[in-house]
C-alpha cells in the first residue's frame, strides 16, 4: 500500500528541489549571453573602436566612437527633461501626498506610465517634436527617453525620501527653520545619496533602450554637430549592425553591446554603492 | 486666513502641534513650495494624458478610414492604403503568453527559493544574478537571439518538438526565427519581474502564518502551500499581468527573433510578427501618410492593451501587500 508519510516527504523533496533548479537554471542563460558578449566583443574592442566613425562595408577599421557620443547625448537632455520633473514630483507625493486624492491620481500614474511600451513613447515624440520640425533628431530622442525616466524617478525619489526619519524634520522645525527650506536643506540631504541611486538606475534603465530611438534620434555615421540633427546611439548602432548581412558589422555589434553592457552595468552598480537596499527600487 | 494651516494638513504629521502653525514665519514660502512642487506632479498627469491624445490624433486618419476592419482583417498592404491588424495582434499576444508559460512557473519557483528554502547565505547573490537579468538591454538580448539563441533552438530543440509533439502547434522545417523563439527571449526577459514581485508578494505573508502551518506539523513545501501560495494568490496574479503588460510592449528582442512575417498560423515555429516590432521596422520608412497613422494606431492599440493591463495588475499588487500591513 502507498504510504502517505512517504508520498509528503517525497513531494517536499521534489518540489524543493524543482525551486532551486528553478534558480539554477535561469542563470543559464544570464552567463551564456555574458560570456558571448565578452567571447566575441572583445576581438574587435580596441581604442579606435572607441573613437572612430563607421566606415563604408568592405573598408577594415571603423568603430562606435560617435555612436557613444551619441548615447551620452541623449542620455543628457533625458536627465534635462525627466530629472526636474521626477525629482520635485517625488518630494511633492512623499512631503505633501500623504493621503490625498491628487497625489493618489499621480501615483497610480506614475505606475501605468512605467509600463507604457517603449515603442509608444516614441511614436508620441515623433508626432510632437519630429513631425514639426521635419528632421530626426537627438532632442526628440533625448525627449522620448525623458518621458521614460519621469515616472522612474519619481517613484524611487518618493520612496527614498518617505525613509528619512520624521524626527529629523522635527528636529528642523524645532529650531524655526520654515517647512519649505527643512525640506531642501535637511529632508533632500539626508536622502540624496537614495536619490541618487534612484537616478542612476533610470539613466541605466534608458541608456540601454532602442525602441524610441528608431524614428526619433534616428542614426547618423559621423561625429555630431548639434542636437537638431539625426544622431547615432549604441543601442541603434547595435540593432542596425546585427541585422546586416555583412560579418565585420556583425563582430562590431558584439562589440558594440559589450561597450553599452559594461556602460549600463557600471551605472547599475555604482547606483548600487550609493545606496546599500536597492531592492526596493528594482521595480 | 492662515496660509500654514494648509500646508500642514497634508504633511505627515498626524495631529500638527497647536502652536506649530502659529509660529511659522514662512507660511507664504511653504505655500509657494507645495505649489510648485504640486504642478511637477502635475505634470505627469499632463503627460499621461498627453501621450494618449498624441496617439489618438496621430492615429485619427487611419482610424478614420478603416474603421473597425482595422482590427478585424488581416490584410496589410500600406502600397493600396490597406491596414489589418490581426496577424501583429496575434504575433504579440502569443508570444507574450508562451512567455508568460514558460517564465511563470519559473519565476515563482525563484521567489519561493528565495524567500523560503534557500539558505541565507545564497538568497542575495541569486537575487542579484536574477536582477542582473533586468539591467540588460534589450538590443543584447537580441543580438544573442539572433546568433545563439536561434540556431540553438533549429538545431536541437526544434527537432525535439517537432518529433515528439508535433501536430499543428510544432511543424517543421524550422528556421529559429519563430514565434516559440521570441517565446522563450520574452521569458528570459520578464523572468526578473515575476521574480521581484512574487518575492515581495512572499515576503508580506507575515511569518506567523508559517508558523502557524509549520506547528501542525507540514512540511516545506506544504507549508509553502498553505501558508505563503494560498494567502498571496492575488498578488501573484498581479506580478504575472505586470510581467504580461512588459512582454507585450518588449520591442527589439522580438523584432529581431520572431521573423517578421504577418502571418496567423497555428504553427509555433513559423515565422510570426508583433505590434511592436511592425512599427519598429516600418515607421521610419513609412510610405505616405496614412501608413505612419496606421502605425500609430497599432501603437494605440498596444498602449490600450498594456494600459489596462496595468491598471488591473497594479490594483491587485497594492491589494494584496497592503492586505498584511495593517
Amino acid at each position: 500500500m502507498f504510504d502517505y508519510q512517504t508520498y509528503r516527504r517525497w513531494t517536499d523533496r521534489t518540489m524543493v528541489f524543482l525551486c532551486g533548479a528553478a534558480a539554477f537554471i535561469a542563470m543559464i542563460p544570464l552567463v551564456s549571453l555574458l560570456a558571448y558578449v565578452i567571447i566575441r566583443g572583445v576581438k574587435r574592442l580596441d581604442w579606435t573602436f572607441l573613437t572612430s566613425i563607421p566606415t563604408p562595408v568592405g573598408i577594415t577599421g571603423g568603430g562606435m566612437g560617435n555612436a557613444i557620443v551619441g548615447t551620452i547625448t541623449l542620455v543628457i537632455i533625458a536627465c534635462c527633461v525627466g530629472l526636474p520633473i521626477g525629482i520635485m514630483a517625488g518630494i511633492y507625493l512623499s512631503e505633501f501626498g500623504k493621503k490625498n486624492k491628487f497625489a493618489w491620481c499621480v501615483r497610480f500614474t506614475a505606475d501605468i506610465l512605467s509600463g507604457v511600451p517603449s515603442i509608444v513613447t516614441g511614436i508620441v515624440a515623433y508626432t510632437l517634436i519630429v513631425r514639426p520640425m521635419h528632421n530626426f533628431s537627438a532632442l526628440a530622442g533625448g525627449v522620448a527617453l525623458g518621458f521614460m525616466m519621469i515616472p522612474i524617478v519619481t517613484r524611487t525619489t518618493e520612496e527614498l525620501v518617505k525613509l528619512v526619519p520624521h524626527s529629523i524634520r522635527e528636529a528642523s522645525w524645532a529650531l524655526g527653520v520654515s517647512q519649505w527650506k527643512t525640506i531642501l536643506n535637511v529632508v533632500i540631504r539626508t536622502a540624496r545619496n537614495g536619490i541618487l541611486t534612484g537616478v542612476l538606475l533610470s539613466i541605466a534603465r534608458i541608456a540601454g533602450e532602442t525602441a524610441p530611438l528608431l524614428f526619433t534620434a534616428f542614426n547618423n555615421q559621423f561625429w555630431p554637430h548639434g542636437i537638431n540633427e539625426p544622431t547615432a546611439s549604441l543601442t541603434v548602432q547595435v540593432f542596425t549592425y546585427a541585422i546586416s548581412p555583412f560579418k565585420d558589422w556583425q563582430d562590431q555589434a558584439w562589440t558594440g553591446a559589450l561597450v553599452l553592457l559594461i556602460l549600463v552595468l557600471a551605472v547599475n552598480m555604482a547606483a548600487k554603492l550609493f545606496f546599500k537596499n536597492p531592492r526596493q527600487l528594482l521595480r | 486666513m492662515n496660509p500654514s494651516l494648509d500646508a500642514t494638513k497634508d504633511t505627515q504629521i498626524e495631529k500638527p502641534l497647536p502652536f506649530f502653525s502659529q509660529m511659522s514665519q514662512a507660511g507664504f514660502g511653504d505655500k509657494v513650495f507645495q505649489k510648485l512642487t504640486a504642478f511637477f506632479a502635475f505634470l505627469i498627469l499632463f503627460l499621461a494624458c498627453m501621450t494618449a491624445f498624441t496617439l489618438w490624433h496621430a492615429s485619427a486618419d487611419s482610424i478614420h478610414k478603416m474603421g473597425w476592419k482595422f482590427l478585424t482583417t488581416s490584410d496589410w498592404d500600406p502600397v493600396q492604403g490597406v491596414f489589418g491588424a490581426i496577424p501583429y495582434v496575434y504575433g504579440t499576444l502569443m508570444s507574450s503568453l508562451l512567455a508568460l508559460l514558460i517564465a511563470a512557473p519559473f519565476g515563482i519557483g525563484i521567489s519561493l527559493f528565495l524567500t523560503e528554502l534557500a539558505p541565507q547565505k545564497l538568497r542575495e547573490p541569486v537575487a542579484f544574478l536574477v536582477e542582473t537579468l533586468a539591467a540588460i538591454p534589450s538590443v543584447v538580448y537580441g543580438l544573442w537571439g539572433i546568433f545563439l539563441l536561434a540556431p540553438f533552438m533549429r538545431e536541437h530543440i526544434d527537432p525535439l518538438l517537432i518529433k515528439y509533439i508535433g501536430g499543428p502547434f510544432f511543424k517543421g522545417p524550422s528556421t529559429g526565427l519563430s514565434l516559440f523563439t521570441a517565446g522563450v527571449i520574452l521569458s528570459i526577459m520578464i523572468l526578473p519581474t515575476i521574480t521581484a514581485i512574487s518575492r515581495e508578494v512572499f515576503e508580506s505573508v507575515p511569518n506567523s502564518y508559517r508558523e502557524s502551518a509549520k506547528a501542525l506539523g507540514a512540511t516545506n513545501w506544504e507549508t509553502i502551500q498553505l501558508a505563503v501560495m494560498k494567502p498571496s494568490k492575488v498578488g501573484l496574479l498581479g506580478a504575472i499581468m505586470l510581467a504580461l503588460g512588459r512582454a507585450l510592449g518588449e520591442t527589439m528582442a522580438v523584432t529581431m527573433v520572431i521573423g517578421n512575417r504577418p502571418e496567423v498560423s497555428a504553427n509555433l515555429l513559423g515565422a510570426s510578427h508583433s505590434m511592436a516590432s511592425v512599427i519598429a521596422n516600418e515607421f521610419s520608412e513609412a510610405v505616405g501618410d496614412i501608413h505612419v497613422s496606421a502605425l500609430a494606431e497599432i501603437g494605440l492599440l498596444l498602449m490600450v492593451i498594456t494600459l489596462l493591463l496595468n491598471i488591473a495588475a497594479h490594483l491587485l499588487v497594492w491589494f494584496t501587500t497592503s492586505k498584511f500591513q495593517r
